[in-house]
């Protein structure tokens, strides 16, 4: 009896994927829970454990291709068994949508391997730098030989293992224009439409300019796919207004190095998340999404932080419950999904959920900028360069005069692009009122 | 122009001087008590009774020149050295710029860097070896420069005491140990505390001077101090000197002395007051006239009142201070 | 370089930084002519004269109360007492006034000043010759503690010391006096950072923490057991306090495992700050409970030879230690 391999939908919001590598060639043996191939979707990078013991008697779909989930990608079984007709993947893409076509147990490569009966009762005592280990690289724990007392494993079983075991996660995959300053870049929770409209015009006039054509891999399409709707399905409207940084860079400063001792590197963007996560607190509507039924009101407040992957185009891992959380448990949360996200470890789950989105576009130099909803969110807020500026400081005597100064000050932009159906714009001034009086008030 | 009445020769001006701070210390912690009982401050200790000590032996010093190291009865000497009433009252309520530890310490635990007034703990007597040791760098660094420390005379039980003093003896140190002995530590009568008749006949078995004079007399006070500055600039080492106080309060706000002491002692006290005696001795030696008298009490009043009003405005410490500064390196003088 | 003994080291300090600045003196028992019990201070009162190695009377909490005195002065006095056991009537000069001074005076006066004492047991000193007292001092703000481990440490930090603008207690391990010997440039200004630890040795199996003799003894041990192939990082703490957590936070993530050596009472030791200290911010880290190897909860060390043999760590009890917590 053979068994089918298929493109894994990891999770909810992911519909296709690129075979990267195959581990395996035809006619090799694999064992089962073996990686046999990489993959990767817009959201994560994973390697595809065999679903059974027995020899690859069939590959698909081939190395650079792009496949729905579902698609059938390779058949193992015994030398001589049938197997089924190549299935088409025609331009990449190959929809399957009936159930009847994938018989195989759908396999999710992130979720750890099931124990063997009987294995996880002798693993002993888990130290907590190997459980750190186990859940960092994705180790089964059960398939490390220990050799500490008793068995046990310790950290140097793991890190032996780590270096023996066959590829890990997927390498650098390829090159991705990087998206223009404050762009963002989510998937869709909607399934894609199967098929893909008309070239436009102007695409057709690009096409006939001399030069030489990238191939569009899944990330820019997707990426393109949803600038697209978004802009289409959103009024979008900018409102943009200016932070004094003065205490929360003094507030940094000061617990910095605190910080620095647990291993964590305070940056900027905790601090933007805490007031935007109060801000969505205190203004349940920007919080929200358009809905024909009616706007739903979010009852988590799940912060989005774009991380950019350089020429591996851009990520937005999110905080769930950001407003239950402590500058320090943001800062932790902040570094551990960029880090993270940056070394391709980021689980589905972590990328999905999001109420509201940040984008610190700042990064790059960008002063200001109107950023692109990520749907079906209300509103995303883009975070400029924080630039000392000379303001004029007011304040008022007691006798009704002014008293004016001028004043340098580290000045932030921000811009808040919301979502014309649901907030109007006394709101959504409200709501970025809130996040430039919690930063400027910040103690 | 000078008086004779005594054997100090002191100008007129200075003897007025010497009453004003007699007279600002005593409204001062009088209105200290007040505060505290009507909530406003946690804690305070008096030196009510031990005005005259402490004003005469600190103008027998250079003052601002040569180092003092009092203890926490010290309000009149250490106004006498430079403290203002508005320092004062910042100390009791630990405001912000309160210059003895900027409202870390509890109240009148002295310090005042600017007039060498040397910061100093709760537990007693723990300055006496500091002394020595100042007294022990200026002799090494030939300057002319005394020392004087305060304590009461329970104090000089402790072996920090004994241990300072000693010395001091040993190496002929320019310090002057003064003891301000009112005849009660807390609660415990100088009779359970000693078994000599003055704290000065310690001075016997540790080889210097002991004198003992009338506490509340500014001027023997001044007398006795001043000769004992003058041996230790000398060269001719330190002097132990015990002026004989009354301490007309209790202990501390804190205390109860109705526990420990009859009402009639009190009074006994209180008609024997070093402000009203030395202020009728001047009025008879025509230093003071009745209006003088008059218009100081309008001025001590008015600045209590302002010095009390100035610090109930005064702003706390920024909370962030409490962390500072533990060491030096964490100092940071604007 | 000549090798010269730990306590030849902490003499050349003195001798230099008494050479370097006439505001620095030397005042304790028995420091002038005798040279100090421990000869310490050999030559120096010969040198500098008796008002700059001053004989104190006997009486330990003046010594350290008259160097208050001085230090707010302006001076920069290094008071030695006698044996670390006889530090406790000058606690409350150290922890009360030295280490408070700066605090309780929002900075307006300081006692910079150098305690030196002799600690440790090992010697036959009983009871009152051979205690450690390093963890009654780590605890207290404002004074900062060091323990040398080898002459150029001994030279360096304690110079280090007497340059600080703080109170520095200096505690020397007094059997490594003449035991331990080292190589000390003598041409160039050896100085020793206050605050920071230093990886002795490296390795990759476990690390081992320890300062003063019992730091000489773990280098022993670790040189016997990677014999047997376990590689362990030996960190010298040098600063009690401030603790350079850094470098002990860095050596546990490398290693997953610590060992902490100190020749005090177990209960309530320094090695319970390193321990705590770990357990917060190296949890996930850790592949073995974190292990202490210390002096029993007695209250001093026994005199009789075996009965002080029981009581002190050596290399190869450290060596078991190792074998037992790398096995883990």
């Amino acid at each position: 009896m053979t068994t089918k391999v298929i493109m894994p939908r990891l999770g909810e919001s992911v519909v296709e994927g690129t075979v990267t590598k195959w581990l395996k060639r035809e006619g090799e043996q694999v064992e089962e829970f073996e990686p046999l191939l990489e993959i990767n979707t817009d959201k994560v990078d994973t390697e595809v454990p065999s679903p059974a013991a027995g020899t690859l008697l069939k590959v698909y779909v081939g190395e650079g291709q792009t496949v729905q989930a579902g698609t059938l990608l390779a058949v193992i079984g015994e030398p001589g068994e049938e197997i089924p007709e190549a299935p088409e993947v025609a331009g990449a893409t190959m929809p399957v949508s009936a159930p009847a076509a994938v018989e195989a147990t759908p396999v999710s490569s992130v979720a750890p391997s099931p124990p063997r009966p009987g294995r996880q009762a002798d693993l002993g005592f888990i130290s907590p730098v190997v459980a750190r280990i186990a859940a960092e690289h994705k180790v089964d724990l059960t398939q490390v030989r220990g050799t500490g007392r008793g068995g046990r494993i310790t950290k140097k079983d793991m890190l032996a293992y780590l270096e023996s075991r066959p590829a890990g996660p997927a390498p650098a995959a390829p090159a991705w224009e990087q998206p223009g300053s404050g762009e963002l870049f989510r998937p869709s929770e909607e399934v894609f439409g199967g098929a893909r409209p008309p070239a436009s015009q102007p695409e057709a006039e690009a096409r006939a300019l001399p030069g030489t054509v990238q191939p569009l891999d899944v990330v820019r399409r997707s990426i393109a796919e949803h600038m697209v709707r978004s802009k289409r399905i959103s009024p979008h409207v900018s409102t943009i207004m200016e932070a004094d940084m003065s205490r929360v860079m003094a507030h940094r400063r000061n617990h910095k190095e605190d910080f620095a001792h647990e291993g964590i590197n305070l940056t900027y963007t905790p601090y933007f998340v805490a007031a935007a996560a109060e801000a969505l607190r205190a203004v349940p509507m920007a919080n929200s999404s358009w809905s024909d039924e009616g706007i739903v009101l979010h009852g988590a407040v799940n912060v989005g932080v774009a991380v950019s992957l350089g020429e591996r185009g851009l990520i937005v891992p999110v905080i769930k419950e950001a407003d239950q959380m402590s500058l320090r448990g943001l800062a932790r949360a902040v570094q551990d999904l960029s880090t993270r996200a940056r070394s391709g470890q980021l689980s589905p789950a972590e990328v999905q959920g999001g109420t509201f989105t940040i984008t610190n576009h700042g990064v790059g130099g960008s002063l200001f900028a109107t950023p692109i909803i990520n749907q079906p969110q209300c509103a995303i807020l883009g975070v400029g360069k924080i630039q000392k500026r000379v303001v004029v400081i007011e304040s008022s005597e007691g006798d009704g005069g002014t008293q004016d100064l001028i004043a340098i000050r580290p000045m932030v932009y921000l811009t808040l692009t919301f979502d014309h159906r649901i907030l109007d714009g006394a709101v959504a001034d409200q709501f970025l009122g809130l996040v430039v009086m919690r930063l400027e008030s910040w103690a | 122009m000078v008086v004779t009445g005594t054997e100090a020769k002191l100008k007129k001006e200075t003897l007025r001087e010497i009453y004003w701070i007699m007279l600002l210390a005593r409204r001062l912690d009088e209105r200290a008590w007040v505060l505290h009982r009507q909530g406003k401050i946690a804690f305070h200790i008096s030196g009510i009774g031990h005005e005259a000590a402490q004003v005469g032996a600190a103008f027998a010093l250079r003052r601002g020149h040569d180092w003092v190291l009092p203890y926490y009865r010290d309000l009149a000497m250490t106004l006498a050295l430079g403290l203002t009433a508005r320092e004062f009252a910042l100390g009791l309520m630990g405001k912000k710029g309160e210059p003895s530890s900027g409202g870390r310490q509890m109240p009148s635990h002295w310090s005042l860097r600017r007039a060498n007034v040397v910061s100093h703990s709760s537990p007693v007597a723990t300055q006496t070896s500091h002394a020595a040791g100042i007294g022990l760098a200026i002799k090494m660094r030939g300057d002319d420069a005394v020392v004087l420390t305060s304590v009461g005379e329970g104090s000089t039980s402790q072996g920090e005491w004994y241990e300072g003093v000693n010395w001091a003896a040993v190496h002929r140190l320019p310090v002057i140990f003064f003891v301000e002995n009112n005849r009660f530590a807390i609660s415990v009568p100088q009779e359970h505390q000693m078994a000599v008749e003055n704290a000065a006949d310690k001075a016997a078995g540790l080889g210097l001077p002991g004198v003992t004079v009338d506490g509340l007399d500014p001027l023997q006070v001044y007398q006795a101090v001043a000769a004992a500055a003058a041996r230790a600039r000398a060269g001719e080492g330190p002097t132990l000197v015990e002026a004989r106080v009354f301490r007309m309060t209790p202990h501390s706000s804190d205390d109860d002395d109705r526990t420990y002491r009859t009402r009639e002692d009190v009074e006994a006290m209180k008609a024997r007051d070093p402000l009203g005696s030395f202020r009728e001795f001047l009025r008879s030696q025509s230093v003071l006239s009745a209006e003088v008298v008059a218009e100081m009490e309008a001025q001590a009043k008015q600045q209590v009142e302002q010095a009390v009003a100035f610090a109930e405005a005064a702003p706390y410490p920024e909370v962030s201070e409490a962390a500072h500064p533990v060491y030096v390196e964490d100092v940071h003088h604007a | 370089m000549p090798e010269i003994t730990l306590i030849e080291g902490i003499r050349q300090a003195m001798d230099e930084e008494l050479a370097r600045d006439e505001r620095v003196f030397i005042v304790g028992e028995d420091v002038g002519r005798r040279g100090g019990v421990f000869r310490a201070t050999q030559g120096l009162y010969e040198k500098y004269g008796p008002e700059r190695v001053i004989d104190s009377p006997l009486a330990e909490l003046s010594i350290v109360g008259v160097g208050i005195g001085a230090a707010l002065y302006g001076m920069r006095p290094i008071c030695e007492i006698q044996f670390a056991d006889f530090i406790h009537p000058a606690f409350n000069q150290i922890v009360n006034e030295a280490a408070k001074m700066c605090y309780r005076s929002n900075g307006e006066w300081t006692a910079p000043m150098v305690i030196r004492a002799p600690y440790g047991g090992g010697i036959g000193g009983g009871l009152y010759h051979s205690q450690s007292v390093e963890a009654f001092f780590a605890h207290v703000p404002g004074l900062k503690v060091v323990v040398p481990s080898n002459p150029y440490d001994a030279k360096g930090l304690l110079k280090a010391a007497v340059r600080d603008p703080n109170p520095v207690l200096y505690l020397e391990p007094k059997k490594g006096y003449r035991l331990i010997r080292g190589a000390v440039p003598e041409d160039e200004e050896v100085l020793v950072p206050i605050g920071k630890a230093r990886v002795s040795r490296e390795g990759r199996d476990l690390s081992l923490f320890a300062y003063g003799m019992m730091h000489h003894y773990s280098l022993q041990a670790a040189q016997q057991v990677a014999a047997e192939g376990i590689e362990v990082e030996v960190v010298d703490l040098r600063t009690l306090n401030p603790l350079d957590r850094e470098t002990v936070l860095g050596s546990v993530r490398k290693t997953g495992k610590a060992l902490i050596v100190y020749e005090d009472n177990l209960t309530g030791g320094y090695g319970a700050e390193i321990a705590a200290l770990l357990a917060e911010q190296a949890f996930t880290d850790l592949d073995a409970p974190v292990r202490r190897l210390a002096g029993p909860d007695v209250p001093a060390v026994p005199y009789s030879r075996p009965l002080q043999d029981w009581f002190m760590p050596n290399a190869e009890k450290i060596a078991a230690a190792i074998r037992e917590l790398d096995a883990y």
